[in-house]
């Protein structure tokens, strides 16, 4: 055993008794953002219910189908998805590192205002139909100006976020020599790690292409280009959604069921892995789009398809985990874990069935990334059902199942047995729903059923006749959910204000004993943020290259709703 | 670094299966060039309508049994609407947008593809039985976005 991990493995001792509960100022902050964050939810699923019953003709269209839309994407993608991860990893930190050192409280704080003014001017636009661009504002869609100025705010926000996180990390290094951070910590590091890196692409289309043409400074833009950028930043951004979830699964859930990480290096080697492998990857939701060289979205595809690796790293520790913690119960064979598990716990069953319907969504992402695939479900509901099985399940369920321990043990209110119990059924009715819901989207988009599309009727042509037993499915699912999202915000309150004091379990497992020594250049951060961008470069400089090159002429902004 | 075992082989069979597949992907595309819509021509979008092909948007015949659809998406429509299409005919679809991006995909077929303003985008497809087609705008344009598609007819 080497130095290092002698310190470490005298450091894990020492931390065998539970680490001070997380201060007071760290917890406020924490609980600021779930509570945007819940309040996203909710405004986000009444967006989305009325939207199925506005396209199945249910309710009139009281609001713009588009304007609906947009605010749905809007709050559930970002807003809810955001603060609530802020929130967890500010959590995480705190508990990680213990009261050792003054917390960076203003730059923090700040950073949550500038989100949350960016959030409102966004919202009021969409709200004024000045920017119903669809959540993904795509050019030459031209929103009004202050639109894009709420953007910026909001990413801004979350760099300063990121930037007291690191502050945390970096003091704690200070006064850790030569110790590695925990599992959990340097976990959430890397996720904002990722967000910082990947924002830069869509920062560089707002600053310099969309809101400059929306102030007039420019009369026209490279669409390709915009989307390149964007796209450089979007599929990070699923993964930026994904990691906090995965934090969870490794860290959270086996302390839960009482078992132990199965392998501290490997978390860490998984969560570097999705680091690198998630930039050089954005062209597989651009395979169908003119002006790219299908050379370059190939060499992308292959890129894309490399997370397998820490995706099956991530499976087989998080079962072999489960099955561990199972054989200790005295289950015997594969699978007898299955029998051991505590399924009455919202805290183990949320996230667990998250993991469960992960499973179809990444083969459904497997297909929407092959290449030439991809043009049987490109734009159809199918992707949009994907997405609500993805984001929408294995990471809301699990943000859901850690909301019923988080907020308690931030407002020092412990969770109830009845709370445990409306979790259990608030989770089951969101995996209910959102069976029906994406089954429905993911059939009748395979039949070419389009996504973000209002009540078309397509001269009734019988084809997409077909599809409107589909509609009324997928208005079934969403009321559903819409069930579960208040089961929810009641729990939420309920666990704020009414719940007993106390003190509330922050669950964090720790490693196998036999587990191996992690070795010390996983936090060269210098050298993975170089090989980073060696691969974004790698990836993207000729085709980049060529658009700016070879530029198409330029496309004026328009204003179509 | 130490490895479990049974990771090592469970790793090891991902990674084969990737290779496999990846492999499959790449002969399809590159040997037998079923590659996705990558057109790399250009054209202005303020003179969309002043430029050939899109100043004659039509079904022009160019072989023996083979067309090239010219058409322009805009919104909220495709010209020109309701081609009629001979049967067996392998039609090439030239596809441009004087305003915002555009979907083009042909229900029920593989051709789906992003109409974006400053490209013209292509696909080919062989039309191998009568009946009639629906072509609608898979990408939101704006308001009338839903109501956007146009019908194909393929005769005898």
């Amino acid at each position: 055993m080497n130095d290092v991990a002698s310190k470490l493995k005298q450091w894990e001792m020492e931390r065998g008794v539970p680490v001070p509960s997380i201060g007071v100022k760290e917890a406020r902050l924490a609980y600021a953002h779930v509570v945007i964050s819940v309040l996203a939810v909710l405004i986000g699923a009444l967006a989305g219910l009325m939207q199925t019953l506005i396209r199945t003709g249910i309710i009139p269209e009281v609001f713009g189908y588009y304007q609906l839309l947009t605010a749905h994407g809007i709050m559930l993608g970002l807003v809810f998805t955001t603060m609530f991860i802020i929130g967890l990893l500010y959590a995480l930190l705190a508990k990680s590192f213990g009261r050792f050192e003054s917390f960076p409280t203003r730059v923090a704080w700040l950073g949550f205002w500038m989100i949350i003014a960016g959030a409102v001017l966004v919202t009021i636009m969409v709200l004024a139909n000045k920017a119903t661009v669809l959540y993904t504002f795509y050019a030459p869609l031209m929103a009004d100006p202050i639109f894009y100025v709420g953007l910026v705010l909001f990413v801004v926000g979350t760099w300063l976020s990121a930037f007291a996180m690191f502050r945390m990390y970096a003091d704690y290094k200070r006064e850790h020599p030569g110790v590695h951070p925990p599992l959990p910590a340097y976990m959430s590091i890397m996720t904002m790690l990722l967000w910082v890196i990947a924002t830069l692409g869509v920062a560089g289309t707002i600053l310099f292409q969309l809101l400059p043409l929306s102030l007039g400074w420019k009369d026209t833009v490279g669409i390709e280009l915009s989307r390149t950028l964007f796209w450089y930043f979007g599929h990070p951004l699923v993964y930026f959604w994904l990691m906090p979830a995965y934090i969870v699964w490794y860290t959270v859930v086996p302390k839960v069921i009482g078992g132990k990480i199965f392998s501290d290096a490997l978390a860490r080697m998984a969560f570097l892995l999705f680091l690198l492998f998630s930039f050089p990857v954005g062209f597989h939701h651009q395979l169908t789009e003119p002006g790219i060289d299908p050379f370059w979205k190939f060499v992308q595809v292959i890129l894309t398809f490399l997370v397998v690796i820490p995706s099956f790293m991530t499976a087989f520790s998080l079962f072999a985990t489960f099955e561990l913690r199972g054989r200790a119960l005295g289950a015997r064979g594969l699978f007898g874990w299955v029998k051991k598990m505590p399924y009455g716990d919202v805290r183990f069953l949320a996230p667990f069935v998250g993991m469960l319907f992960f499973i179809p969504a990444g083969a459904g992402g497997i297909i929407n990334a092959s290449h030439q695939l991809n043009a049987m479900v490109h734009n159809t509901l199918w992707v949009t059902g994907h997405f609500h099985i993805t984001v929408g399940t294995a990471v809301a369920l699990t943000f859901f199942g850690t909301a019923y321990w988080l907020v308690p043990v931030l407002r020092g209110r412990v969770l109830t047995k009845a709370m445990n119990r409306l979790g259990l059924i608030q989770a089951g009715t969101w995996a209910f729903g959102m069976s029906i819901m994406s089954y429905a989207m993911h059939i009748s988009g395979l039949q070419g059923n389009p996504r973000r599309t209002g009540p078309a009727t397509y001269f009734s042509d019988a084809l997409t006749r077909e599809w409107i037993p589909y509609h009324m499915a997928m208005a079934i699912g969403g009321t559903i959910l819409l069930i579960s999202v208040l089961i929810f915000v009641y729990s939420m309150f309920n666990l704020s204000f009414l719940a007993p004091k106390g003190e509330e379990e922050f669950p964090l497992a720790e490693t196998e004993e036999a587990a191996m020594e992690t070795p010390r250049f996983f936090e060269n951060w210098k050298l993975w943020i170089t090989v980073t961008f060696v691969l974004i470069a790698f990836a993207y400089t000729v085709p980049i290259w060529h658009l700016i090159e070879s530029a198409p002429p330029g496309a004026r902004g328009w204003v179509l709703w | 670094m130490h490895i479990h075992k049974l990771e090592k082989y469970w790793l090891v069979f991902g990674i084969i299966l990737l290779a496999v597949f990846l492999a499959v992907l790449g002969v399809s595309a590159f040997a037998a060039g079923n590659q996705p819509a990558s057109d790399a021509d250009l054209v202005d979008p303020a003179k969309v309508h002043q430029t050939a092909p899109f100043d004659n948007p039509g079904l022009h015949k160019i072989g023996d049994n083979e067309y090239e659809l010219v058409m322009v998406a805009q919104a909220f429509t495709f010209t020109p609407g309701n081609v009629e299409i001979p049967k067996g005919a392998k039609v090439t679809f030239l596809v441009t947008s004087p305003d915002v991006v555009h979907g083009f995909q042909l229900v029920g077929t593989p051709v789906n593809m992003m109409v974006v303003p400053g490209h013209i985008n292509s696909l080919t497809y062989t039309f191998k039985e009568t009946g009639e087609f629906l072509i609608l705008c898979n990408e939101y344009c704006g308001t009338g976005h839903h109501m956007m598609a146009t019908k194909i007819k393929v005769v005898e």
